[in-house]
Parts: C-alpha cells; structure tokens; sequence
C-alpha cells in the first residue's frame, strides 16, 4: 500500500428497498370514492363522528372505523399556512397555501392546499372546494384532488368552528 | 422484586396481509385486553415494539396509537426491537412501583419487503451492509461454522424442521405446518447452502399483545397467572468475525440471570428462526434432551418480524395457563446471528 | 418504593449540519466518553444501556444500536433502543432511570443521538408512503398552522416568535456545543430572513444537526459518591394521544397538560412558575415557547406569550427558558430531547458554564414528539428528594 494513499473518511452506500404496500380496507374506501369524485370518510357506526381521510379506527376508542359515508367536496378552512419552501410532494408553485379544511359532514379537518385565492384573502372561517382532475384522469390516488379553491359562500363564524381551529 | 404475570395473550399471523397494520392490531388488542379482564382505562402502562424500515415508513408505530385507545391521553412508550422488549421496559415499569400493569404489543408485515434483504441493512453499514449480504447469507454462515465445529449434520436440521411443522399442525396461528420427513426435505436444493428452504423462516404478517399485571390484582384477574420469575437480556459484539457464531454467549448470560437453571424446566419456546439457531440456543440454556422445544412450532413456523419473540413468550404462557406445563424458558432474538437474546422464566402457580 | 436516582455524568456531542469528521460509532463515543469522563467512571462501570434515536431513515441503518453495541461498551450487557420520535431522548432518559429506579441496575449509560446528514432528514419527514391519502409538507408544514391558530387564539403581536427566537440565539453564543452560533445576531436579522411556512421564518426554525448526547444514571449510594453532586431525580412523567380525532386541540394537547400536572404532583409543586427556576424545553419553532408556557402551566391560557414579551424567559428573567439556545440552535432530531434533559440537569449541578444560572434548585426537561402527541417531562434538583 502506497504511503501516499490518503486515508478513506467518506463513502455514498446507495440503499434501495422495494416494498409492496396494502392500503388496508379504510385507505381502500378513501381511494375508490376519489375514484369516483367522491370524499368518503369513515365513522365507526351511525350516529358517530366522521373521520377523513379515514385511517381505519377512532384513535379515541380504538373501535375500527370501517362503515363508508360520503361527505361533501366543499368546506370550511379551520387554518391555513402559506408555504414559500419546496416539498418533495408538493409541486404548486411557490408560495402557495396549504389548509386544514373542514368538509361538510366531516367531523375532522382535512389537510390540502388551497389556489385561486390572493394571499392576503386567506382566512379562517373562508368557504372553499375541491378542484378535481379532468374525470379521465380520475383515479384511485389523493391526486384526484388537484387543489382546493375559494368559493362564494359567506364566511363561517370563528365561534362556530372554534374546536377545530 | 413485584411478581408480575401475564394474564392475557393474542396473535394474529398471516402469510400475506391486505390489512394495513392498525387494522392488523386493532382485533387483537381487543381480545388481549378482554381476556385480561382489566378495563382498558385502567391498564396503567402501554409499550409496543416495531422497525420503521420493516414497514418502509418513518414513525411506524404513530399509527399504530389510533389502535389502541390512546385517549384520554395515556403513559406510553416505544422500543425500535421485538415485543419482547417492550415487555421488559413495561416489566421494569411495573417495578418501580408507577403503575401496577400494562398493555405490551408488537406488530410487523413481512410480506411488504424483501425482509432478508431489508435486514442487511442491521449490519456494519461502512464495509458489510454495501455488499448487501441478506439475512439467509449471514445465518448459513453461522449454520455452516455450526456443522463444521459440532457432531450436528443437515439432517439434524431437517430434524427441526420436521418436529416443527409437525407442531405447527396443532397451532392455529402457525403459517407453515404438515407432516413430512427428513427425506423429503433434504432431497430438496439449497436455498443458501447449507441452508434449506426448510431450515430458514415462513415469514408472516401479523401483531401480538398481552397484559401483565403486579402481584394481587394477577390473581385476581386469573385462575391460572402465569408468573414471570425471572427476565434478563443481553448482546454480544456486532461484527461477525469477531465472535464464535456458533455459540450464543449473550443467550446463555440472559438464561443464567434469568435462574433458568434453579429448577427444570417442562418445555421452552425458543425463538430461532433458522434450524441449527435452535441447536445452538438449545446448548446455550442447556437443556437436556427430555425438554419439549417449541410445542408451538415456533419462529420456523410463523415469524412476523418484531412479534415473534413476543409470540413465544405468549404461546409459552398460553401453554402454561392451561394446565400443559408448570415452568418455562420463552425467548426472543434479535440481530443479526442471534446476537442479541432476551429469556424469561415463565412459571404457574 | 422507588430508588432514588441521580444524574451523576454528561456528555455532549459539537452539534453541527454534517459531523463528517467522526463515523456513527465515533459520533456516539464522543458524547459517551465525555458522559463517563464527568462521572469519573469507565464503561466497565456501567451495568447497561439505554439509547435512543428518531427513525432509521435517517441515517440508513436498520437498528443501528445493534451495529453501535461495541461501540457504547455494551457487549455482555443489556441494551434497549427506545424510539418514540421528537420525544425520544427525554423517553430514552426515564427508560434509563427507570432501571435505577426499579432497583435493577446500579449505573446506566444513557444516550440519544442522530447523524441525520448520512441521509436525508426532510425526505425523511416528508416521505410519503403510496396510497397516501394525505398531502405532506414537512414539519413546517404540518406546525405552521397550529401556530396561525395560537395567533388567532390568543391575539398574541406577529413578533412573539421573532423576540424568542433572537433570545434563544443570543442563548447560544454562550454554549460551545450548539451548531448555530449567529454573532451579532439581532431582530432585524430574524424579522428580515425569508418565510418559509408562514408565519415561521427561517431564522425561527431549527436546524437539521448531527449529534449526540449521553448521561449516566445512578442509584443513590453511587450518586452521593460521585466526585461532582448529581441532579437529582425527583419526578418523570410521559403522556402519549393520538394526533387527530374528533375534538383534538392540537395546539395545546391534553397529553403535554396532564404529563405536567402528573410531574408537578409527584414532586409536590403547587405553584410551578415560582418553584420552578429554569426549563429545557423543546421548541423546535420559535412560537412553541409561549404556547409550551401554556401547556405545562407555567402561564395562563392565551397569556404564554407575555412571558416572552415580558422578558420572564430570558436568562434573567423569573423562569429561564432554553438557556442553552434550544432545538432552535441544534436539532439532530433523536437528540434533542435528552439534550433538554442533560441541560436542565447541567444547570442543577452548576455545569453550564457562560450559560450557568445563578442559585438553581429545580430544572425542568421536556421533550414533545410526533404531532405534538408525545410528551417526556423530567425535573430534577439540587436536593435529594
């Protein structure tokens, strides 16, 4: 060995992993409703809350959550950021908005990102929809919600969804 | 030291799972905890075991919380390593006094990845990991410096293999079963030599849990508790040149402090996923011949990656609760080589 | 009856982007051997070890304590890996005295770490599993509007984070081991860096660090003969809820409020702004200072943010807040918790040194994980309890 060779501090070990994922049945329900333009979530029987995007149980009580009721495509945003950095799954053109939306029949908010609105117009308590993809581009993917965009509803009351905020 | 007992015991193994993991758990965290008779709000204590890159997800087990009642806000914990783990961080939790029983669970899907391919990435990660050796690769090494230092051949690995499966028949749980010969199975080709097909793993997806309890309020929960005597876990160096791999020194430590050795034992549940890893456990707790070894059919015979040595700990309480044995070793491994070796002492009454 | 318990060794890594001067082992060595070197003791000493890091994502290596078990003196011995995120070294830390505690061990070797540059901690974050049915946008993301929320809630003036975190900066200057050390380092400076995830600008943010932080725990008979006072134990509390469901109030989780009431009772405080002298706690984004105050009592609902307006949380203020500069001067993520926990403890034993309080009884550690569901809390003190 040379006594010249520099000693070795520093080595790029690529690692690549293949994995199948299972959406599991609640993500499955998700899916196939976007699908369809549908927002389904789910509740863990009539008369309970609605959790979207369904995760499969209520985290309060450890119930599965399986039984599939459609909620609206319109809501109201419960809290919002404006996001000036890159995301890696995020491809809007900086700033954009990112909210927590309360859907119609949802029972918690829905994290999404919001165009079509001024910057300085965001605010909660704003009524605001989803913006799906062309119907031939429709598929069993949370892309089917291209964005989230303002609509002309009055504004709901900060007291009214005060527990969401 | 408090006497603790497990008081309840579920599984679920499965080959392939369409389930996501939360779904998994959720039935069998049900029927852990109704068995055990404890109200959920009442259990003091929860701790579970998974690995991120088992589930190719960051924060695997964040989502595993919506499935076990976390709410009102619960003391919870949670180790990077099997479920036996887990249970010995809620063991030494009960210890000290702060809560008097706990909800232990462990869950994994093996079927997502290629698992001996993912747990290459457990070794030295600057001059192993980058030639990729699998898990299949580095336990034949071990079985091959196994067989060439020993008496022991491939048939008494096929020999294992063959009780195993043959045990399994009788474990709903167990995802490889049947009966069939040493014959047979060594007519078969290497997988990774001298390993067969048969002497490595059935890996499995699926989530485990159980309840433990302190002293009194154990015997008032169960007819049978199922005491836990004696529980140590210990490791031994990670590179592989650097010790004798066909010995499992960290296991013989564990047994010894556990007091394995202070009275027989009826049966044992060792979690050795490989054959010759079962010879090379059974030497390290020495056990004489007459002990009954995996009546489960053991980690050969259904191994979720991170429930597994869980899973023999249960299936040994299992057995011991209902009346089939009154003092057992359970086992769990983990790393690489069994390099790292949990053993506790399961006593009834 | 619990053993009593006392930090007795503390050892602290140089936090920075990219420690490519040492591997992982040589990573953890460094804040181990400081640890025994405080304590006087060699790793034979030691009777087991407790480490802790954030996902293995973020350096590559599955279960890497296995590959580290040589490296942390651990072989022969027992060895546990926690892992319950953000939270993870303040878990990490009361899994270790817990052995003590438990009458188990007699010395534990406690440490927490993360080389997050082997990797890549924001794809890390951000990685977004297929079938997803959420949209991601990394931490900032994720926390920025729960801080717009805290905002409309509480009224608090839009400069809050900015006066906090130019505190917390200020705070490292007199902390060698921090890996942003901004010299003359003023409002304007903070106020003018970019926004990134409105209302959180960058130099409100915490840094993506390597490093590591280790302790060693004793019993009591081995910590009153220690060669410098330990910091005594004298309560632990963890609370864990999921993070969304019907009726959740993110912003303040009932999860951070009963483990600090649950810590404040074990240890007789009845009013923890006054009997408390100084708090590690985890602010990853500078406007978690004022809704923390909240969460662990210290204010009032809707008032957190006053104590920082007030100059309460400075370092002569009534209760010190991240006299070490905090998660927004070094973040390798596994770490930060113990390093919250080591601080608080450092304050206690008067080893802080430029960044050393006067006449400290009572420190206090937290650490918060996930989101904001993950709760460890310590405190320690000068006397034996």
């Amino acid at each position: 060995m040379s006594e010249e060779a520099a000693p070795v501090t520093y080595i790029v070990t690529p690692v690549r992993l293949e994995y199948d994922h299972s959406a599991g049945n609640a993500a499955t329900l998700f899916l196939r409703g976007l699908a369809q333009r549908k927002i389904i979530g789910t509740r863990t029987g009539p008369g309970q809350p609605v959790l979207v995007p369904p995760r499969g149980a209520d985290p309060r009580t450890a119930e599965l959550a399986l039984e599939a009721v459609e909620v609206s495509d319109k809501g109201t945003i419960v809290s919002y950021s404006i996001v000036r950095v890159p995301s890696e799954n995020i491809h809007f053109e900086l700033p954009y908005v990112c909210i927590n939306i309360l859907l119609d029949g949802a029972d918690v908010p829905f994290f999404h990102v919001l165009q079509n609105c001024p910057l300085d117009e965001v605010r909660i308590g704003m009524r605001a929809r989803a913006h799906w993809v062309p119907d031939e581009q429709l598929a069993p993917t949370i892309a089917s919600i291209e964005y989230f965009e303002p609509i002309d509803e009055p504004d709901v009351p900060f007291d009214r969804i005060r527990e969401h905020t | 030291m408090r006497d603790v007992a497990i008081v309840s015991f579920a599984q679920s193994n499965t080959a392939r799972e369409d389930r996501n993991e939360v779904e998994i758990l959720i039935p069998v965290v049900q029927e852990a905890v109704k068995r055990s008779g404890l109200p959920r709000g009442e259990i003091g204590f929860t701790c579970s075991g998974s690995s991120d890159f088992l589930q190719g997800q960051p924060f695997a087990f964040v989502m595993a919380l919506d499935g076990v009642g976390a709410w009102p806000p619960v003391k919870e914990s949670h180790v990077e390593m099997d479920g036996a783990w887990a249970l010995y961080e809620a063991w030494v939790k009960i210890q000290t006094g702060e809560v008097d029983s706990a909800l232990v669970y462990a869950f994994g899907k093996t079927s997502s990845g290629d698992v001996a391919e993912v747990q290459a990435l457990q070794l030295d990660p600057y001059c192993v990991t980058p030639l990729w050796p699998d898990a299949d690769s580095i336990a034949a090494l071990q079985a091959r410096l196994y067989l060439e230092g020993s008496a022991r051949t491939e048939r008494d690995l096929a020999d294992v293999a063959v009780r195993s499966r043959r045990d399994a028949m009788d474990n709903p749980h167990a995802v490889a079963s049947g009966a069939t010969d040493a014959e047979t199975l060594l007519a078969e080709p290497y997988r990774c030599s001298p390993l067969r097909d048969h002497d490595c793993p059935m890996t499995s997806d699926g989530a485990t849990a159980m309840v433990i309890v302190a002293g009194d309020l154990a015997t008032r929960l169960s007819e049978r508790p199922v005491w836990i005597r004696g529980i140590d876990h210990r490791i031994d160096p990670p590179a592989l040149g650097v010790r004798d791999l066909s010995r499992a020194p960290s296991a013989e430590r564990a047994a010894s402090r556990a007091g394995v050795l202070e009275a027989p034992v009826d049966f044992a549940e060792i979690d050795a996923p490989y054959t010759h890893q079962e010879l090379i456990l059974r030497e390290a707790f020495g056990l004489s011949d007459g002990v009954r070894i995996n009546p489960s059919g053991g980690s050969l015979c259904a191994r979720t990656l991170m429930s597994s040595g869980l899973n023999r700990i249960g299936d040994a309480a299992l057995r011991i609760a209902r009346g089939e044995g009154d003092r057992a070793l359970a086992h769990a491994t983990q790393g690489p080589c069994l390099q790292q070796n949990l053993v506790c002492v399961l006593e009834g009454e | 009856m619990a053993i009593r318990c006392g930090v007795v060794g503390i050892g602290q890594t140089k936090y920075d982007a990219k420690r490519i001067d040492v591997s992982m082992p040589g990573l953890v060595r460094e804040a181990a051997l400081r640890a025994l070197e405080d304590a006087d003791l060699t790793f034979a000493d030691v009777d087991a070890v407790v480490i802790g890091k954030a996902p293995d994502m973020f350096e590559g290596v599955m279960l890497p304590e296995n590959y580290l078990a040589d490296a942390v003196g651990a072989s022969g011995k027992p060895l546990l890996r926690v892992h319950t995120a953000g939270s993870v070294g303040g878990s990490t830390a009361i899994v270790a005295m817990s052995l003590i505690q438990a009458g188990i061990h007699d010395r534990v070797l406690t440490l927490s770490w993360e080389k997050q540059s082997e990797s890549n901690a924001m794809w890390g974050l951000t990685l977004s599993p297929p079938f997803s049915v959420a949209v991601v946008a990394g931490a900032g993301g994720y926390f920025a509007p729960l801080i717009r929320s805290y905002i409309q809630r509480s009224g608090a003036p839009e400069d809050v984070g900015i006066r906090t975190a130019l505190k917390d900066r200020q705070n490292a200057l007199k902390n060698p081991y921090a890996h942003l050390r901004i010299e003359g380092i003023d409002f304007d400076q903070i106020a003018n860096s970019p926004m990134l995830w409105d209302p959180i600008r960058y130099l409100e943010s915490c840094p993506s660090s390597d490093g590591a932080c280790a302790m060693v725990v004793a019993r009591e008979e081995l910590a009153l003969k220690a060669p410098r006072p330990p910091a005594w134990v004298l309560a632990t509390a963890m609370r864990s809820e999921p993070n969304q469901f019907p009726g959740r109030d993110a912003v303040n989780p009932q999860a951070g409020q009963l483990a600090a009431r649950d810590l404040y009772k074990q240890a007789g405080i009845g009013n923890p702004r006054r009997e408390i002298d100084c708090a590690e706690i985890y602010v990853p984004f500078s406007w978690f200072e004022a809704m923390w105050m909240e969460n662990l009592g210290f204010a009032a609902l809707n008032e957190g943010w006053k104590m920082v307006y007030e100059g309460a949380t400075a370092l002569d203020g009534d209760l010190p807040v991240n006299m070490s500069g905090g998660v927004l001067s070094s973040n390798a993520i596994g770490a930060s918790g113990m390093v919250r926990f080591a601080e608080a403890a450092m304050q206690v034993r008067r080893q802080a040194g430029e960044h050393q309080l006067d006449d400290v009884k009572i420190a206090m550690g937290h650490a918060y994980g996930g989101g904001s569901q993950y709760f460890a809390l310590c405190l320690f003190g000068v006397e034996k309890p």
